[in-house]
């Protein structure tokens, strides 16, 4: 009778467990429309990890670089750990994490994150970090990124902090509750729409301009790690034309990779070089590059990597290029599907649904 | 979520610790809780403590001095010389008693009233014309000091009636005073019923566990689910009260009711579950109040411990003080038997319940919000001959319809007094209170307004399935334990339940980011 | 005792208070009714009840009322 009590009692207990993962699954938000960049970070787990090149950063790695250009022209393989204002930390945690699955030859970091020495936005974080694999590593990173207002078990069980989605659940949380369709090319968001950049101001003066201790001590760390692992890390600025990159940022970054003896490209020097127009290759007005920037500076990228590293061209490997070949399918394919529906309706109507403003 | 997260390692550390040490742990637990929220509490409780305690040991002292002195001379002593020295003995008993009495309630005083006062002396500077002014003193008032200043006020009295002897231990006594479940929202226990339980040895118990958690969740289900969500409406409408007035009062009102009974129940619900948990018994604060059918019921089913409390320790002592005795006389002989005999009482209930209303703030609202119970509970016995002769006449006292009128009329009148209490100001209740019939707008409800209150459809929808459950548990327990009768049921029902409260407070609960009335209501009284 | 019973049956005309055991628990009396008693068993019996002594124990019955009196008296 205890025993039979006791198996009752368990099998109520996993039961309600299962149902508790399975509205928690339903009830996060599942970033197919609109805003894909929280479907980013988990992305990751679904692809092959044998790459040469990781990007971690913010928009300005996840929109402007294009890999499978990298694949075409130069035969790299490389993968996007980018995310919404990803915080320096959320870098150095996700290159932490990405290290357990694989070891690449070069690590790009983009320093535009040096801004930041705080935590921001709840809702960024949790794109950021709502993706990961459950690890000390992701603890790690809630830890250094939680604004005052969060809880580490509001991330632990993220059913405590969507609940409230019950009455505003789509058919879309249905469909996608387990796994997603593929939307990213190896972590790249691709955005074939054009949206001219327009006058950009000058940035306005800042108090300080010494980039805080925070971010410099994972900066620190990322170098620390990246030498252990004995692989290059490459500092660059992408050429969003905002947020306003400082000359004394600049500076202060050039010095320091002049101390630690690494690379560093500020693309914003680079642009006539590149060949981008902002009339032509921006989808926000210069913020973000759309398909075509972002080809042309893979294209610029891929020549520099080769140039100053000793990068094997991998387009021979057979296994390789099985693998690549559907992804430059599925790139093509998204290209062309975005070129149509532009001329169709005026808008993304796979990114952004029925409505355009949604 | 003020405790229960902290709860959870004390129950598993208390089961796991020799036995002897659990109430050791709970009083390091309740200071470790007090001083989290601020280390400046703890001075006022430390003093509290002490004082009480050693003048409890006092009266203890003296009670003896006075038995063993009236047993050894038992036979030498002639009855007047006995009435002499037990008038002695009772003269020296109160000072100490006063003594306490004015320390703690003293504290109590400065730190809840002196702002109070001082808005008040300022408001008669001004009146007055003059340029003066009082500063506000900057204290940060102790919380829960309300509650357990009563609790070792009605202790002390307690020993110098001789009701019992005074607690020794100091650790046991200071762990009475600090009990962390009930240290911010009460019960106000009475020592002589928590200690049964607070200082024994408890071995773990599965029905306990069992009938403890589901209480927890209860109270959360109540404060989560309905409390925290209505509050979103109840505010809306009373920080705009130029949008919303005539209907919106009403409807305010109504939520307010809802709002509060989920709200404090549910928080003694978690006191009391937390307590069942660990073996200790917490003594019941509401019976039902909803289903009262006179203002007098409810407020003997409402805040039940803080009713007794006044009633024990202010009504009835200052009922039979010589001067009110005195001025009964007086009252009789001018006035007659009927009315003469009435007025003292109804003056005795005026003073609790100005003192009722101010327990509750440091405002002229609470005040207000008293003297308007006490006025109708005096109306009420004045038209008792009134309705005596009515259900003579009409014998339609027992009908459910006519109990159904008068739960509603209660409700109605109770939470049209506590308007007080949501407005916060007494000139705008009673204003507020007035557009109910001077512009009622009632076709607002059909505008759409409802919608514009910070809740959606969905919201309104849990709020009445709410509704409609805690109706059907109010009534099924009017029989008896509803946990009990769970245990009883088939297993699969049990499960069921409890089963869909989790689910429901985790998915429904008005939580976490997005909503952040979190805090009880009833936190600083 | 008969006087008290006269003081109760005033109160309450339709309670047999010779037998009843729970007027407080039953809720017979209320606190308003205890006061009026209280004050009408200090005049005709010139005891003083004090308010230690106003506990259920002490109202629950008639006989329990009629001990009470006894006891202070008594004093």
């Amino acid at each position: 009778m205890k025993k039979k009590r006791l198996a009752i009692s368990l099998l109520v207990g996993c039961l309600l467990l299962a149902n508790l993962f399975f509205l928690q699954k339903l009830l996060m938000p599942k970033h197919v429309f609109g805003t894909l960049e929280g479907s980013l970070v988990e992305d990751y787990y679904k692809v092959e990890k044998n790459n040469d090149v990781i990007f971690i950063g913010d928009c300005e790695v996840y929109e402007n670089f294009s890999p499978i250009t990298l694949w075409e022209e130069y035969g790299i393989t490389s993968y996007i750990r980018g995310s919404a204002q990803q915080l320096i930390w959320q870098s150095y945690y996700l290159l932490e994490e990405t290290l357990k699955y694989e070891k690449p030859e070069i690590v790009v970091f983009n320093v535009l994150a040096m801004m930041y020495n705080e935590p921001q936005k709840e809702a960024y974080n949790r794109m950021s970090l709502d993706g990961m694999k459950f690890s000390l590593t992701k603890i790690k990173s809630i830890m250094a990124s939680m604004t005052e207002e969060e809880n580490l078990i509001e991330y632990i069980f993220p059913l405590l902090r969507y609940h409230s989605r019950w009455n505003e659940l789509k058919s879309e949380d249905f469909k996608y509750i387990f796994k997603k369709k593929d939307m990213f090319h190896n972590g790249y968001y691709m955005r074939a729409d054009i949206k001219p950049a327009g006058n950009i101001p000058k940035g306005k003066k800042l108090p300080n301009y010494e980039f805080g201790e925070r971010a410099y001590y994972y900066l620190d760390k990322m170098v620390e790690l990246t030498k252990k692992n004995d692989i290059d890390l490459v500092l660059v600025k992408a050429p969003s034309l905002y947020p306003y990159w400082y000359d004394e940022w600049d500076e202060q970054i050039r010095e320091y990779a002049k101390a630690k003896d690494l690379k560093y490209i500020n693309y914003l020097e680079l642009i006539d070089e590149v060949g981008i127009d902002f009339n032509e290759d921006t989808y926000d007005g210069g913020l973000h590059l759309n398909v075509y920037g972002a080809e042309k500076l893979a294209r610029h990228f891929g020549g520099y990597l080769k140039e100053h590293f000793n990068l094997k061209d991998r387009r021979q490997d057979k296994e390789l290029k099985k693998q690549w070949g559907k992804k430059v399918d599925f790139y093509y394919s998204m290209k062309e599907e975005q070129v149509k529906e532009l001329e169709e309706f005026g808008y993304l109507k796979s990114i952004f649904g029925d409505k355009q403003n949604n | 979520m003020l405790f229960t997260s902290y709860s959870f390692i004390i129950f598993i550390l208390y089961y796991t610790i020799p036995k002897g040490l659990q109430w050791v742990l709970l009083l390091a637990a309740s200071y470790l809780f007090y001083s989290l929220m601020s280390i400046k509490f703890l001075f006022y409780i430390l003093f509290t403590t002490i004082t009480t305690y050693f003048i409890g040991i006092k009266i203890g002292e003296l009670h003896n001095i006075h038995s063993n002195y009236l047993a050894d001379h038992k036979a030498s002593l002639s009855r007047e010389e006995k009435k002499s020295y037990r008038a002695f003995m009772k003269s020296r008993l109160w000072k100490w008693l006063l003594v306490c009495l004015l320390l703690n309630f003293g504290l109590l005083v400065i730190a809840k009233y002196t702002n109070f006062t001082i808005e008040n002396i300022n408001g008669i500077l001004e009146l007055i014309g003059s340029s003066k002014r009082l500063t506000f003193w900057n204290i940060a008032l102790p919380m829960g000091i309300s509650f357990y200043t009563f609790k070792t006020m009605s202790y002390i009295i307690d020993v110098y009636r001789g009701k019992y002897p005074p607690e020794k231990n100091i650790f046991k006594f200071a762990l009475f005073v600090s009990y962390f479940p009930q240290l911010i929202q009460g019960p106000i226990s009475r020592f002589d019923d928590l200690s049964e339980t607070l200082f024994t040895e408890h071995s773990f118990d599965r029905k306990n566990l069992n009938f403890g958690l589901q209480r927890i969740m209860w109270g959360f289900f109540k404060k989560l689910v309905i409390a925290d969500r209505m509050l979103v409406a109840v505010n809306t409408i009373i920080r705009d009260p130029e949008a919303y007035q005539g209907i919106f009062v009403f409807l305010g009102m109504l939520f307010y009711t809802y709002q509060l009974y989920a709200d404090f129940t549910g928080g003694i619900d978690i006191t009391i579950g937390i307590s069942e948990v660990l073996g200790i018994k917490v003594r019941e604060n509401f019976e039902r109040p909803y289903f009262s059918k006179s203002i007098t019921e409810f407020w003997r089913r409402w805040h039940i411990t803080m009713g007794t409390w006044f009633k024990d320790y202010l009504f009835y002592p200052l009922s039979v003080w010589k001067p009110m005795l005195n001025f009964a006389k007086f009252s009789r002989n001018k006035f007659g038997n009927n009315f003469g005999k009435k007025l003292p009482v109804y003056l005795t209930t005026l003073i609790v319940w100005f003192t009722t209303g101010l327990w509750h703030g440091a405002n002229w609202n609470f005040i207000a919000w008293g003297l308007t119970n006490g006025i109708v509970i005096i109306i009420s016995l004045e038209c008792k001959p009134f309705y005596n002769w009515f259900h003579n006449k009409f014998k339609v006292g027992g009908t459910f319809g006519f109990r159904l009128f008068q739960i509603i009329r209660t409700t109605l009148l109770m939470s049209a007094i506590r308007l007080f209490d949501l407005y916060r100001d007494v000139p705008m209740t009673l204003r507020m209170f007035g557009t109910i019939f001077t512009k009622p707008n009632i076709h607002m409800l059909f505008n759409g307004s409802l919608a514009n209150l910070g809740l959606s459809l969905s919201d309104y929808f849990i709020l009445l399935l709410g509704f409609v459950v805690l109706l059907i548990v109010s009534l099924v327990q009017r029989t008896g334990s509803v946990r009990g009768k769970i245990a009883e049921s088939n297993m699969v029902v049990g499960y069921a339940l409890n089963y869909a409260l989790i689910i429901a407070i985790l998915i429904f609960g008005a939580y976490g980011i997005g909503y952040d009335a979190n805090q009880f209501i009833y936190n600083q009284f | 005792m008969e006087t008290l019973l006269e003081i109760l049956q005033e109160l309450h005309e339709d309670i047999d208070f010779e037998t009843h055991e729970r007027l407080v628990d039953d809720k017979v009396l209320d606190s308003f009714d205890i006061i009026t008693l209280v004050t009408e068993i200090n005049e005709e019996f010139d005891i003083a009840i004090p308010a230690e002594e106003i506990i259920p124990e002490n109202f629950n019955s008639a006989k329990a009322l009629y001990a009470m009196i006894e006891r202070l008296s008594d004093y």
